[in-house]
């Protein structure tokens, strides 16, 4: 479903429009797509580049310039519930693609367009308008399932939820703890003996790096396969003993 | 006296092969949601060369696509390397003969790829995208095609050595989107270029220069898509000393991210130098074998 966009003013909607071209201007003048007659808007104010599921604002030098979500403007990339704001109109920006494609047939990467034949430096780096117009829906190859893969950016690690920290419990540094937040935590010295602790969705788990000894835990070697640690774990790794514990 | 000692060091240098100077490991998977892997990977520690490629059509015409690519790249490249050596200089275009076995060769696949899909309906626009590298001579020339990456991890730095040629990238060069902005793009994963779908491909190559310590990373856009750099250059850091389970740990951090596509990754050590002896030694040595 294309991206909307809703235009109101103190909080009555007046008109929904829909964004299915590859630019909406936005202005006072009765030749733009979306008319806001009111003396605020510049004729042409903003514009609204579209492609495919990405719609890009742009402020067209206008006397009174643009707001989105309360701050000014120039260029703004669109993100679903968007609130764009031209004198007293505002226009919330709604895209709510599909999260996951529909069926496991579809295809992740599809391309774009047929390659270019010439291998000119120019080719490489388009210009905003040659990028626009060679991504006209009509230029996409129709040979690849296109199946959008919408999902934003699930790039964030997945939350552990339970906080935990080691403490050392022998040598000069005894009764330092330290506290595992980052998804990977080395221990050892590089060269001597190096174990890695992973935090993963479902625990902690620590893995032999290098060295010609392994990790022990609770006085057995783990190999070198991952060992999973539970609460109260001892650790011993190049003589030094270590606590793994969950923090409250 | 000083120069015996000169050519005592040159010898050295010269005794060290590839195989002793690099280090390379490779893993796919087909991620957590996917049934097929349509990413392909192969490399040739001997030869110094590296594959990867991450295929796209309907049903298992990705796998295809994928698999052509790669072992059309690696069997032809290993066997011209039998007589062509990469450090040598091409006598028509005057380029590292490295570069001509890339191009060439990723052409080869192309044609096959092409022909294959137009010869049966059911590989009907089949395609893949494609990083290849050859290590020789202290150097390696990378080609790619598409959005499979090319990373390196020299000291503290960690950055992409290859262009995603896709209509994101194309995007954040045009200055239209910023580098911050394009993780939330819902235009990831096009591609402006790929392997297969055209009688003709262009394949970009470049060749950059080694140093002892580099940490090369080949990957799908299973692991940049599920991972961030930031991530997956510390791990490489923290685990470099142990290639093999720094590749699990990647394929697994995208895993436990979602894994919401075929994951592969190839992971290169350079441990040691491996230029081949100049011209002087060469010669030297040659008179000393008569």
């Amino acid at each position: 479903m294309p991206a909307k966009l809703i235009l109101s003013m103190d909080g009555v909607v007046l008109k929904e429009y829909v964004l299915n071209k590859e630019r909406t201007t936005i202005g006072r003048k009765p030749h733009n797509d979306i008319v806001i007659d009111n003396l605020a808007i510049s004729s042409e104010h903003a514009a609204i580049i579209t492609i495919l599921n990405d719609s890009f604002l742009e402020d067209l030098e206008s006397t009174n310039g643009l707001a989105v979500n309360g701050t000014a403007t120039k260029k703004h990339f669109l993100q679903n519930n968007d609130l764009i704001e031209i004198g007293k109109y505002k226009l919330k920006y709604l895209n709510d693609q599909p999260a996951q494609a529909p069926s496991a047939d579809f295809e992740k990467t599809m391309v774009l367009s047929r390659p270019v034949k010439t291998s000119q430096a120019g080719a490489e780096t388009s210009d905003f308008t040659r990028t626009q117009t060679n991504v006209g829906v009509g230029d996409v190859t129709g040979k690849f399932v296109a199946g959008t893969d919408g999902e934003v950016a699930a790039a964030a690690p997945a939350a552990v939820s339970q906080v935990a920290a080691v403490q050392i419990l022998n040598g000069p540094n005894a009764g330092k703890e330290l506290e595992l937040v980052k998804s990977l935590t080395t221990l050892g010295k590089p060269g001597v003996q190096v174990a890695v602790l992973a935090k993963r969705p479902h625990g902690f788990f620590i893995t032999h790096v290098e060295g010609a000894k392994f990790p022990m835990v609770n006085g057995a070697s783990t190999g070198e396969q991952p060992h999973q640690l539970n609460d109260h774990d001892i650790i011993e790794l190049a003589g030094v003993k270590m606590e793994f514990y969950f923090k409250a | 006296m000083c120069g015996d000692f000169a050519l005592n060091i040159e010898l050295q240098g010269w005794s060290v092969k590839i195989q002793d100077a690099l280090e390379m490991v490779s893993q796919t998977h087909p991620g957590m949601v996917r049934s097929h892997n349509e990413d392909s990977v192969a490399f040739d520690l001997p030869s110094g060369l590296v594959v990867l490629a991450d295929g796209m059509g309907g049903y298992n015409a990705g796998e295809v696509a994928s698999g052509i690519a790669v072992s059309v790249v690696a069997t032809e490249i290993k066997h011209r390397l039998e007589s062509v050596k990469p450090e040598e200089q091409d006598a028509f275009s005057g380029e590292d003969e490295a570069v001509v076995l890339l191009r060439d060769n990723v052409q080869k696949a192309n044609s096959s790829i092409f022909h294959a899909a137009e010869s049966q309906p059911q590989y009907s626009g089949m395609g893949t995208t494609i990083v290849a590298a050859l290590f020789y001579d202290d150097r390696v020339a990378v080609a790619h095609v598409g959005d499979s990456r090319m990373y390196r991890l020299r000291g503290e730095t960690f950055e992409t050595i290859t262009r995603d040629h896709s209509l994101l990238q194309e995007q954040i060069d045009s200055g239209m989107i910023s580098k911050q902005d394009a993780r939330t793009s819902k235009n990831k994963n096009l591609v402006t270029r790929a392997v297969g779908i055209d009688d003709d491909v262009d394949v970009e190559i470049h060749i950059h220069d080694l140093q002892v310590g580099d940490v090369y990373l080949l990957c799908s856009d299973g692991l940049n898509d599920m991972v961030e750099d930031e991530d997956i250059g510390s791990t490489l850091q923290m685990l470099r000393a142990n290639l093999p389970l720094a590749a699990t740990q990647l394929i697994q951090m995208a895993n436990d991210n979602g894994g919401r596509d075929n994951v592969s990754v190839i992971l290169v050590k350079v441990n040691g130098k491996f230029a081949t002896p100049s011209g002087w030694v060469q010669k030297l040595l040659s008179w000393f074998k008569n």
